[in-house]
């Protein structure tokens, strides 16, 4: 079942086209990675799938509702946690918490809340001004979690969590999946997203120029190899969708484009393989690859 | 050298003087206006030694000695020594709302932003950010005590000499020294910006009133007041430096005591406990309109007060305005009206036009909260989970409404508490309330303004502001400078009738309201339609 639906949204600012024909889907039980440089129209699209912005045109449907005009009755079945968590510094984190969670109109599940408030290790007692980055964000992050929805959207939630609380998060965000909600997770800490999610987007420029699953992108980039052989291998080069040799006699790295892996091996296989090891692809290389393409990052958000 | 607590003062000093230097710049100059225009209107409005004798007598009343001040030299009251009684006090107390806000923002403001953080990160002494601060505020009192001094002398006004005018400006200098020594104090003992300016302005209160219990009778009082104390400098008239050097001393008291604690003292934090916060909202919090009600709480209560305070200060003139009216020629033009028996009504009147433009201040403010709520990004939270946006713009409309309602109601009711008694005509509470009320109309006016520039444009929702400056002008001064009618009547407080002088007219009323209602519609829906924080 589809959750939410992206077609061919465009948005401008002015002259200033920040995306342009952006599609996304995200089904039931799903997390969908969103993934992108900085400026290249994350926040924007999570500010359109909020109703904080109209689309110029295309469609947006969440729950199967227009994100615009249905967004009060949307947002009763949604978490959102921001990129930048601002608070009010005389409110205390606790009060913030249980505004945040009033505001979805439904009662509050004080079990949930106080047991996410002691798994993030969270003081909600001070006033919002003395919270440093990570503990703003914990905030919003206990809100969200508190509240089960059936769609979580999170704007790279973490970028403030020392790793133990970003395990605490990543448990967090399995146990919603269990529960059958999806996740849209935006974010920058690509080892994240390789764990947490199914499907990932790539946005770049305002288009989404990758989607597919972690596999299916894979398949798009390269492998890196490590060969001993017995006799020196030679004549490496010759085939297409080689990089990055690097030969000290008969040990040689390089990569292979994954669909010419087959070609290659057998190659290497005739010097006679000795030790092999091979990495991988990372989305790292992918997403590095798809930048140096054109090399620049995109215009500001 | 290197370890020396002051290393690199002089290069900080630079760096705040460049970034305040605006801030500075604007402040300085306008004491200096201010000053010199009163003192060249004194001149100007009483010619001769009857009628400044007559203006003393006005000013002998404990009311007024409550206000502004103990009257020195009121047997001979020249004009330096009625610029001493009249102003003196008033332009120390911004002087000092100077000092205490360039304080906090340069201590505290700056370690609560981190900015103070990475200054201590470069090879710089412990305390240079501290007295590179205090260098700054110690320049800039000096030089508006020197500005001051200066520009008053060269008026040449005979009463006015040169020895009285560098007192004038001293007084104004170390007044400002020493409050800006009471925040360099707090701003160790609290342990954030907002207590620190809190406790800061607390003191300022109680000086003010302190002085304004002991100026109205026992006159020992004051001298435990700050502002007491430098008024008894008794400027122009006796010419005592003792008041001064006195407060100076005390203020090097308190700077010493001020660094010891910041030697002392962790970054980021104060040295009086801070309390342990709420576990839980309350149910009222959790609503948008408790939210948006308890994030204006403390400026909605001072207004309370501040409305009350005008209201009972105006109200202490009211007995005796025959006396008061025959010696002011100011007030006597923007009335512009003779009959001694029509005078006070008139007078009223015009009290309660100003009094509902101060209140409108509040009331827009109110409002302009929904945009730095959205500009800080926090109308996002609310926004983002199941609130409408009507419902949020609907909860500080809410409260703008009720801000109206209330701040009319408290200024009536501190005019009525010490004007009704001594007031010369025959009224009673109700027709004050109802001359006051009646502004209501005019104050939806301006809430409606404010929600249609939340909604079409709020890049410029500070017109509000200009139009409230607008109509203060046109009214509070139309009279007197003669401005044509048409522009009197761009603003909404020109069309109410004025009470108890006018009859009650119903029409203006509704269409105001209407026009009131229609404004405020148009402004939720352009609000359902726009982006936010774009």
């Amino acid at each position: 079942m589809t959750i939410m639906k992206v077609s061919n949204l465009r948005k401008d600012f002015g002259a200033f086209t920040a995306l342009d024909g952006v599609d996304i889907e995200v089904k039931q039980g799903e997390v969908y990675g969103f993934i992108g440089p900085n400026g290249a129209g994350k926040s924007t699209t999570i500010r359109i799938l909020l109703g904080l912005l109209q689309a110029t045109s295309g469609e947006v449907k969440i729950f199967g509702k227009n994100a615009w005009t249905d967004a009060v009755a949307i947002h009763k079945r949604l978490a959102y946690v921001p990129g930048d968590v601002n608070l009010w510094p005389n409110l205390t984190g606790g009060e913030v918490i249980d505004i945040f969670l009033r505001m979805r109109g439904k009662t509050i599940d004080r079990e949930k809340r106080d047991a996410l408030i002691k798994k993030f290790d969270f003081d909600p007692t001070k006033k919002c001004r003395t919270y440093s980055k990570g503990n703003r964000q914990k905030v919003a992050l206990i809100a969200a979690f508190a509240a089960d929805a059936d769609l979580y959207i999170l704007d790279e939630p973490t970028s403030g969590l020392d790793p133990l609380m970003e395990r605490v998060f990543q448990s967090c965000v399995e146990e919603a999946k269990q529960a059958g909600a999806s996740i849209f997770l935006s974010s920058h800490i690509l080892s994240e997203v390789e764990q947490l999610c199914d499907r990932v987007g790539i946005i770049r420029q305002g288009k989404i120029i990758e989607t597919g699953t972690l596999a299916e992108l894979r398949y798009l980039t390269s492998t890196q190899l490590m060969v001993e052989t017995k006799q020196l291998l030679t004549n490496l080069a010759t085939y297409p969708g080689i990089h990055d040799i690097d030969q000290e006699g008969n040990v040689s790295r390089f990569k292979v484009d994954s669909d010419q892996l087959d070609a290659v091996m057998q190659h290497v296989s005739s010097f006679g393989i000795t030790k092999l090891e091979s990495m991988p692809p990372t989305l790292e290389d992918l997403f590095i690859r798809h930048y140096e393409k054109t090399g620049d990052d995109g215009g500001e958000r | 050298m290197v370890n020396r607590t002051s290393y690199q003062t002089v290069f900080l000093f630079r760096f705040f003087l460049k970034r305040e230097r605006v801030k500075l710049l604007i402040w300085i100059l306008s004491f200096l206006i201010m000053t010199l225009s009163v003192a060249i209107a004194f001149t100007g409005l009483y010619q001769n030694e009857q009628e400044r004798a007559a203006m003393a007598e006005t000013m002998q009343n404990p009311a007024m000695a409550a206000l502004v001040g103990q009257g020195y030299g009121l047997d001979n009251y020249t004009d330096g020594a009625m610029l001493a009684h009249q102003m003196l006090l008033m332009t120390a107390v911004v002087v000092a709302i100077m000092n205490i806000i360039l304080v906090v923002n340069l201590t505290r403001g700056d370690e609560e932003e981190g900015m103070l953080e990475m200054i201590r990160a470069l090879p710089i002494g412990r305390l240079a950010p501290t007295h590179a601060v205090v260098l700054v505020i110690g320049c800039t009192n000096i030089a508006l005590a020197g500005v001051i001094a200066a520009g008053l002398s060269l008026l040449n006004i005979a009463s006015i000499d040169v020895l009285g005018s560098l007192l004038y400006g001293s007084v104004l200098g170390a007044t400002g020294l020493f409050f800006a020594s009471v925040t360099l104090l707090f701003a160790q003992l609290a342990n954030n910006t907002r207590a620190s300016l809190m406790l800061s302005f607390i003191v300022l209160g109680i000086a003010y009133f302190v002085r304004a219990i002991g100026d109205a009778g026992n006159n020992t009082i004051s001298w435990f007041s700050p502002l007491g104390l430098v008024l008894g400098a008794e400027v122009f008239v006796n010419n005592y430096w003792w008041p001064i050097l006195f407060t100076l001393f005390l203020s090097g008291c308190l700077y010493a005591v001020a660094l010891y604690l910041n030697f002392t003292r962790d970054m980021g934090v104060g040295f009086l406990p801070s309390r342990i916060g709420k576990q839980h909202a309350s149910r009222w919090l959790q609503s948008p309109l408790g939210l948006a009600l308890r994030l204006q709480r403390l400026p909605l209560i001072c207004w309370v007060i501040g409305m009350f305070v005008i209201g009972a200060s105006y109200g202490s003139v009211l007995g005796d305005l025959d006396t008061f009216f025959q010696q002011n020629e100011v007030l006597k033009q923007m009335l512009a009206s003779d009959q001694d028996e029509a005078i006070t009504e008139q007078f009223l009147s015009m009290l309660m036009v100003i009094m509902a433009i101060i209140a409108t201040v509040p009331v827009v403010m109110t409002l302009m909260k929904v945009k730095s709520e959205e500009k800080k990004q926090r109308i996002e939270h609310l926004l983002a989970r199941a609130v409408s946006r009507t419902k949020l713009l609907g909860s500080y409309v809410v409260i703008a409404f009720g801000t109206s309602v209330v701040m009319l109601l408290v200024a009536v009711s501190g005019l009525a508490s010490t004007g009704l008694a001594v007031l010369a005509i025959d009224t009673t509470f109700a027709t004050l309330v109802q001359a006051m009320l009646v502004y209501l109309p005019a104050l939806w006016v301006m809430i409606g303004l404010s929600v249609l520039l939340v909604g079409v444009a709020p890049k410029v929702t500070a017109l509000s502001w200009f139009y409230i400056l607008f109509t203060f002008v046109v009214v509070y001064l139309g009279q007197l400078l003669d401005f044509p009618t048409w522009m009197a009547s761009l603003s909404p407080f020109a069309h109410i009738p004025e009470l108890p002088m006018e009859m009650l007219r119903y029409k203006p009323l509704i269409v105001l309201t209407m026009l009131a209602v229609g404004l405020t519609f148009i402004g939720f829906l352009t609000m359902n339609k726009r982006d936010v924080n774009r």
